[in-house]
């Protein structure tokens, strides 16, 4: 077999090193009661080619030739031909977790780069090495909210991604962190504050909103930041659509910052892998769950970077770690890391330019629900209509429209989701608006 | 004598930043073919930053150098082997990230209808059949993103199933030989921990379990092999205890890369357990993931697993979020499907009797090593090894030289260390695991290596202990490192 590098007669020479006879003999310790006496029922192995060509006929199952305008946490943008020329080298592929520094220092540096983009990014202090996904990030910066402040009770926006609001509900219920939901206006699709503030009080340690939030609206960070720390409570501000990033400015009034960044360069994938952050205030670093880089010396007094604050993490702290979570997603962070680079501090700004461009050509032929800023996404009504018949006319046509809204939200049925990127071309937007208006 | 490697010119790199000019550029967008838009008038001029403060600017050239030349600096499974105990170091098959890239999936939106994704489905319903069959398990959720994400998904399982039968109970047992994800994942599922010892050849000692069994007690969390490497030889008898105490038994699938095709977690009572595929199943570690921890249960425990799970509607395949007595969401979609897609066609590429020809000989590596290092360095378990042997550092100690300085050595030798100090019931541990996937030339070479150490250590502790002294970087600060933290690149204008 093509990964097994051992001819027949290395193994003899192995075992009678070792003194056994056959290659049985090493589990024939085993009790019997344990054994499996029979082949395994899966097929025997494939070529290269019959692998290939089993993804490329699945792949042709799916959709292919498809514009699409579904947006809502995954976004289509373009990848740099860079990303995967630098993830591709068996250097970075195929490395552990950076623990030996000595031989770690390209993974090392990277996620130094790596934090360190993510704090000018976000304008937080500190950011950690990456975290599974946004939607587990979440939870993680709420538990951390809780340990800081001695608090349990959590205030989460209902403008926040349905599927991070449930994990966050998952992680919440053995935690004893009660979760409560304040609402969105229905005028503006931002966060409802008045809501927000008759719920506030002083057992609450977090406030979730997400900015833009998942109708796509801007919410008024400066605003819920004043509230939450008002009541003693901190402000956590999540994020889907990293691109915002380069144009929005950054939630300065956050105190944890978290978020998902599949816009820089990561494949949509059918739902991951994906790579999440958590972004803080300086005092707030001892709390921070995952792996982090630091900036030291070497014997010989040359500039070196090493994992560190690992007394946080659960190989040593074991059940009083403040997360359990120790693979996270470095590859993936550098495919990140590589985009920013790329784009660097102009590139980001003008493709987040493009994005708000051609998300409102479309909504200009378009009347959307929300009157609030919206950035790339934004909530339209589909008329007399429902959205699956609406999504039909569209699928004739080779166009996958926008994410029915009745699926977690009913009080917004009738109504889609649509974004608009960088890669968006303007005669699908105009047979949308076309197939829309009909 | 150092036999693997020599030295060569090896490239110096600053950081990003430390390139960066203005209006340098590695990118250029294609013309917009829409109106421009006023950020200000559109957004609120509150709502738009001025810059980007400090992020880089460099050209493409400068960026592709600059990550070349850092990966120079990292030592690789392509560079040979990496012989870290219980993390399953194999080789990464470049196949699997050709098919991952295969448009018709990486381009696949989780929200595109299902009839457009039934590709997609597909490669769900291939790795999870795969996988009950590996196991001998009842059925298997594919979405947590990497083992300890899957420990904490099993064990809430469990908590879910115990719920229902009228109380969670209190505390989850976990051996002294475990990993620190196992407490950390009972904590954050809302159960204390109980340690429990092992016995004198380092396997589960019954007459403790026996003991500490009563009905407080949710589950036993067990890895087998355990971290010694060794076949928990009581195992059924050990399940059966736990079951006759109305409690459950967990296993960290950590070490599966021993008992694929040979015996399965399913068959010896186990309940509940998680698979590494960036361990066994060959998805690259990436420098510290992606992963995915997918975790099989018994038939009881189906009704609990997180949404949405598979079905079949007539021939085409569908998600059912209708599962009233689920845990919920682990996390957002479906899990890390580009990993799923990676391990499928690992199992594809070695088939049913190839994966068990290469646990066979990941056991065959392990034994090669343990037989030729067992007279230089001490072994305090003895029971035949698995997929890994873990010796002590007692012989070296007495010479001041400890494990953590054996593997610095190691890396003037062309190898990375093996796992330093773990797990903690072995004073001073050496845990190496060679996987499969090394020729009988590198194991020779490493094998030479050691005990070429072992001699040093004899003749020359002082050098031993400051290795390494043939890396680009020698050894690195890392007290200072947590003392004052520098976690990012600050400018001189901030500083």
């Amino acid at each position: 077999m093509r990964y097994l590098p051992k001819s027949d007669s290395e193994r003899r020479q192995m075992l009678d090193t070792i003194g056994a006879a056959s290659l049985e003999d090493l589990v024939s310790h085993l009790p019997p009661e344990t054994m499996l006496h029979r082949p395994l029922a899966i097929a025997p192995g494939k070529s290269e080619y019959d692998i290939v060509d089993h993804f490329r006929a699945a792949g042709n199952r799916n959709a292919s030739a498809y514009s699409s305008f579904l947006g809502a946490g995954v976004y289509a943008h373009y990848r740099p031909v860079l990303v995967d020329v630098v993830v591709s080298r068996g250097e970075f592929l195929t490395s552990y977790t950076p623990y030996q520094a000595e031989i770690a220092q390209g993974t090392l540096t990277t996620i130094f780069e790596f934090q360190t983009m993510i704090c000018q990014l976000t304008g937080m202090d500190v950011a950690n090495a990456s975290m599974y996904d946004g939607s587990t990030a979440v939870p993680e910066a709420a538990m951390m909210a809780l340990r800081i402040t001695g608090r349990n009770r959590v205030l989460i926006s209902r403008a926040v991604h349905p599927e991070y609001r449930a994990v966050l509900e998952c992680y919440a219920r053995n935690q004893q962190m009660p979760v409560e939901e304040f609402s969105y206006d229905s005028g503006t699709g931002a966060s409802d504050l008045d809501d927000l503030e008759k719920k506030l009080n002083s057992d609450t340690a977090a406030v979730i909103v997400q900015n833009p939030n998942f109708f796509g609206n801007l919410e008024n960070i400066k605003a819920a930041g004043e509230m939450a720390h008002k009541q003693g409570a901190l402000l956590v501000v999540v994020f889907t659509e990293a691109v915002s990033l380069g144009l929005l400015e950054p939630p300065r009034e956050a105190d944890i910052v978290c978020g998902e960044l599949q816009s820089f360069a990561i494949s949509p994938s059918f739902g991951g892998p994906y790579a999440g952050i958590i972004a803080a205030r300086e005092k707030y670093l001892r709390q921070m769950p995952g792996r982090l880089v630091g900036q030291t010396k070497d014997s010989n007094g040359n500039r070196a970077f090493c994992l560190t604050l690992s007394t946080r993490e659960q190989h040593i702290r074991r059940e009083k770690a403040t997360s359990n979570i120790c693979t996270n997603q470095a590859l993936i962070a550098l495919m990140a890391t590589v985009f920013m680079t790329v784009y660097g501090k102009e590139g980001l700004r003008e493709l987040a330019m493009q994005n708000l461009a051609k998300s409102h050509y479309l909504s200009s032929k378009l009347k959307p629900k929300f009157t609030g800023p919206f950035f790339n996404e934004f909530v339209v009504a589909t008329g007399k209509r429902t959205p699956a018949e609406v999504n039909d006319a569209l699928l004739a046509r080779n166009i996958i429209g926008g994410l029915d809204l009745n699926r977690f939200y009913p009080e917004l049925a009738g109504h889609v989701l649509l974004c608009a990127t960088e890669m968006t071309r303007r005669k699908d937007m105009d047979v949308l608006a076309e197939v829309l208006s009909a | 004598m150092i036999k693997k490697v020599r030295s060569h010119i090896n490239r110096d790199e600053g950081l990003l930043f430390e390139r960066s000019s203005p209006g340098k550029r590695a990118y250029q967008l294609p013309e917009l073919d829409v109106p421009l838009v006023d950020a200000a008038a559109a957004l609120g001029k509150e709502n738009v930053r001025e810059q980007i403060e400090h992020f880089p600017e460099v050209s493409e050239v400068e960026a592709i150098r600059h990550f070349t030349r850092l990966s120079t600096h990292n030592y690789a499974i392509d560079l040979g082997l990496y012989p870290l105990g219980s993390c399953t170091m194999k080789y990464n098959p470049r196949i699997n990230e050709q098919v991952a890239r295969t448009e018709g999936l990486a381009w696949a939106h989780p929200y595109q209808p299902e009839p457009l994704a039934q590709g997609c489905l597909e490669v769900l319903q291939s790795l999870e059949s795969a996988l009950l069959e590996i196991t001998g398990m009842d059925a298997v959720t594919l979405q947590p993103s990497a083992g300890a994400h899957g420990e904490w998904t099993g064990i809430m399982l469990v908590r879910a199933l115990l719920t229902s039968r009228g109380n969670p109970r209190k505390r989850i047992l976990v051996p002294d030989s475990a990993h620190g994800t196992n407490p950390a994942t009972a904590a954050m599922a809302g159960y204390g921990v109980e340690g429990i010892a092992s016995n004198e050849r380092g396997m589960i000692d019954l007459a403790a379990l026996e003991r500490a069994a009563n009905d407080e007690i949710a589950a036993l969390m067990v890895t087998n092999p355990s971290t010694l490497g060794i076949f928990e030889e009581n195992i059924v008898k050990a399940t059966e205890i736990m079951h006759s105490r109305g409690g459950m038994v967990y296993m960290d699938g950590a070490n599966m890369n021993a008992l694929v095709g040979v015996t399965r977690p399913g068959d010896f009572g186990i309940d509940v357990m998680h698979l590494n595929l960036h361990k066994t199943f060959s998805t690259p570690h990436g420098g510290g993931g992606p992963g995915a921890g997918p975790v099989a249960v018994k038939k009881i425990f189906e009704p609990f697993l997180p949404v949405p799970r598979l079905k079949r509607i007539g021939e085409a395949l569908a998600f059912d979020y209708d599962r009233p007595q689920s845990i919920g969401k682990v996390r957002a979609y479906y899990g890390n499907f580009g990993v799923l897609v990676r391990a499928l066609a690992y199992i594809m590429a070695h088939g049913g009797p190839g994966l068990r020809n290469a646990t066979l000989d990941a056991i065959l590596n392990a034994n090669y090593i343990r037989k030729q290092l067992q007279p230089y360095f001490d072994m305090p378990y003895t029971s035949p090894s698995m997929h890994e042997c873990v010796f002590s550092d007692d012989r070296q100690a007495k010479l001041g030289v400890r494990t953590g300085d054996i593997a610095k050595r190691l890396i003037d030798y062309g190898f990375h260390p093996y796992t330093v100090s773990f797990p903690l019931i072995v004073h001073g541990a050496l845990m190496i695991e060679p996987t499969e996937t090394e020729s009988k030339d590198e194991l020779d070479l490493f094998v030479d290596a050691l005990i070429s150490i072992a001699k040093e250590v004899e003749t020359d502790p002082e050098m031993v202990r400051k290795a390494p002294h043939l890396t680009r970087t020698s050894r690195v600060d890392e007290v200072t490192a947590a003392r004052k933290p520098v976690l990012r690149w600050v400018a001189a204008d901030e500083r």
